[in-house]
């Protein structure tokens, strides 16, 4: 069965993506300014949907309510997927972002009711990305570019670029767990420290790779650009975060710049772990995953589904 | 080597590799586990302390910080225009307060050891702490296990006061203003439990939680004063927020006013 291009459905998905990368900096906000309980009840804000926005209880309602709209999106989403989409696996992923938006709603009630024990808020900085990943999948697989055919690019290497793409990724999630443990203050800073390095090996080693193998590649090309793009301003905005937190130690609350510069350093760490998963999409649309698949001259959409 | 052993080799260097995060993972959490369930106030299985007013003694002294006393910080009140209005001028952080000869403010000093298992009656006084100005006050406050720490507001701002304890149950409350005192309790001895606002997160207090009544909290001037001590050999600690703890040892006679001293450094900064 070949899969349609349904624009207005990719649209949505892109506009949803948009919303979601906001949702990520007001979450990052409410942390980065100790506003995670300034609201003691959940899901209501002080018993109503409309409490006096003052001081972190801006940040932690915004935040509730940017929340709740993803929430309706990603239900228009999967209702819409549901309807439009041929290919089942797409409808499932729809789903399961569906269903990590509500598990996230109810992490993130749980951060509040528990009072940020039990690493309620790790798991909840975790999944917000792993649900960001989802629907920058959802943008992607329903594109006109994912739904067109692609000319098979054969993978003469070994181990396969499959494999460093996953590697790539599940390092890359690894320092978001550490990173979410500092920020939260459940592990010390050198677990993440020392991440960072890792994963700058496990992002240069693969995107090497795909300059070795596929240097001719455009959009193998564009994806190794990015990686290393997003990769080498995320590691400057790490060392400027930690530069400016000890430089602020002593400093009575949270102050703008370290707010913004660990903002920004959190967000562009979903970025990181976004492009890395779109290497690991792009791999399995564009690279056969068997020596016998390469010899068919084009892979339609059909065939890595 | 054959290429499907190369790729048989690569993939179980990945799994030890997962095994090997795991476990770094593993490593690198703390423990932050708190049940945050209610705890009622424990009734110790210690006998009475049996206390003679007629021999008791008391210490009595000042607490000092020797070096230069770090500037006060200013604290910006700009994101609620209650605070900014309502508030000290200009508002500073309280971390630190010593008076132009060093004497030091915000001091628990306590009796740590010595005492002897005893169980002591719960002072049905409540200890109060107002939030005024956006602050709190007193910004460091010495209690009892068991006893009454009322919290009133009386601002025209809503609060939230959000305790940080590591050996006792945490807890949330928001107070608005004009609404009644929040009445808590702590049931075990902690030194010293945080409790903060994260509607304001510049406003933050110290309580400190005892399972015996001999304690005292330095005021203005780093004087402080333990009374109805009963005679005895003692170790005396006193607690900073910023500078950690100093311990001495105490001997009291009986009916002895003792007289000691502390002397904090400015650089020996302790760990938040």
């Amino acid at each position: 069965m070949s899969a349609t291009y349904h624009p207005g459905l990719h649209r949505f998905s892109l506009v949803l993506l948009a919303c979601t990368f906001l949702l990520l900096i007001a979450g990052a906000l409410v942390t980065s300014n100790d506003a995670a309980l300034a609201v003691p009840d959940w899901p209501l804000s002080y018993g109503t949907l409309t409490p006096p926005m003052v001081g972190g209880i801006f940040y932690e309602h915004s935040h509730r309510v940017i929340a709740a709209c993803i929430g309706f999106l990603t239900i228009i989403l999967a209702v819409w997927t549901w309807r439009a989409e041929s290919r089942r696996w797409v409808r499932w992923l729809s789903l399961a972002a569906l269903g990590a938006v509500i598990l996230q709603g109810v992490l993130g009630g749980l951060t509040v009711l528990l009072h940020l024990h039990y690493g309620m808020p790790i798991a909840h900085a975790c999944l917000a990305q792993i649900f960001f990943g989802a629907i920058m999948g959802m943008a992607l697989f329903t594109s006109r570019w994912w739904i067109s055919d692609q000319a098979a690019i054969p993978d003469n290497g070994s181990p396969s670029i499959h494999t460093f793409a996953l590697v790539n990724a599940a390092a890359v999630f690894l320092q978001v767990i550490l990173g979410a443990g500092f920020r939260h203050k459940s592990m010390p800073i050198w677990p993440h420290i020392i991440g960072a390095f890792v994963v700058a090996a496990t992002i240069s080693w693969t995107a090497l790779t795909l300059r070795h193998r596929f240097g001719n590649v455009r959009e193998m090309k564009l994806a190794r650009i990015l990686i290393n793009s997003v990769f080498g301003l995320q590691f400057m905005l790490g060392v400027a975060a930690w530069a400016s937190r000890l430089m602020t130690v002593d400093a009575p609350q949270p102050l703008p710049a370290v707010v913004a510069l660990t903002v920004i350093h959190t967000v562009t760490g979903a970025l990181t772990f976004a492009c890395s998963l779109m290497v690991v999409m792009l791999c399995y649309r564009m690279v056969p995953r068997s020596r016998e698949a390469a010899l068919a001259p084009a892979r339609t959409e059909a065939a890595i589904s | 080597m054959s290429c499907g052993k190369k790729i048989g080799n690569f993939r179980r260097l990945a799994l030890l590799a997962i095994a090997a995060a795991l476990s770094f993972l593993a490593a690198a959490c703390g423990n932050q586990e708190n049940s945050g369930k209610k705890i009622p106030p424990e009734r110790s299985s210690a006998p009475p302390a049996n206390v003679d007013p007629a021999t008791t003694g008391s210490v009595s002294g000042v607490v000092r910080l020797e070096g230069p006393v770090p500037p006060a910080r200013k604290i910006i009140m700009s994101g609620d225009a209650a605070c900014a209005s309502a508030g000290q001028e200009p508002p500073v952080s309280q971390e630190v307060v010593a008076d132009a000869q060093g004497n030091l403010a915000n001091v628990v000093i306590y009796v740590k050891g010595g005492i002897g298992y005893f169980s002591f009656a719960i002072p049905t006084t409540p200890v109060e702490i107002n939030q005024q100005g956006c602050m709190y006050a007193p910004h460091v406050a010495a209690v009892m296990a068991g006893q009454t720490v009322t919290f009133h507001n009386s601002d025209k701002t809503i609060h939230n006061i959000h305790s940080q304890p590591k050996n006792n149950p945490s807890w949330n409350r928001s107070q608005s203003p004009g609404a009644p005192a929040i009445e808590e309790f702590f049931a075990r001895e902690e030194i010293a439990i945080p409790v903060m606002c994260n509607v304001h997160p510049w406003m933050r207090s110290y309580l400190a939680v005892f399972d015996h009544p001999y304690f005292a909290v330095s005021g203005p001037g780093g004087a402080f004063e333990i009374r109805n001590l009963p005679p005895g050999t003692y170790t005396l600690e006193a607690w900073h927020e910023k500078y950690g703890t100093l311990r001495q040892p105490l001997v009291v006679s009986a009916k002895e006013a003792a007289k000691v001293s502390f002397v904090f450094r400015s650089d020996a900064a302790a760990g938040r």
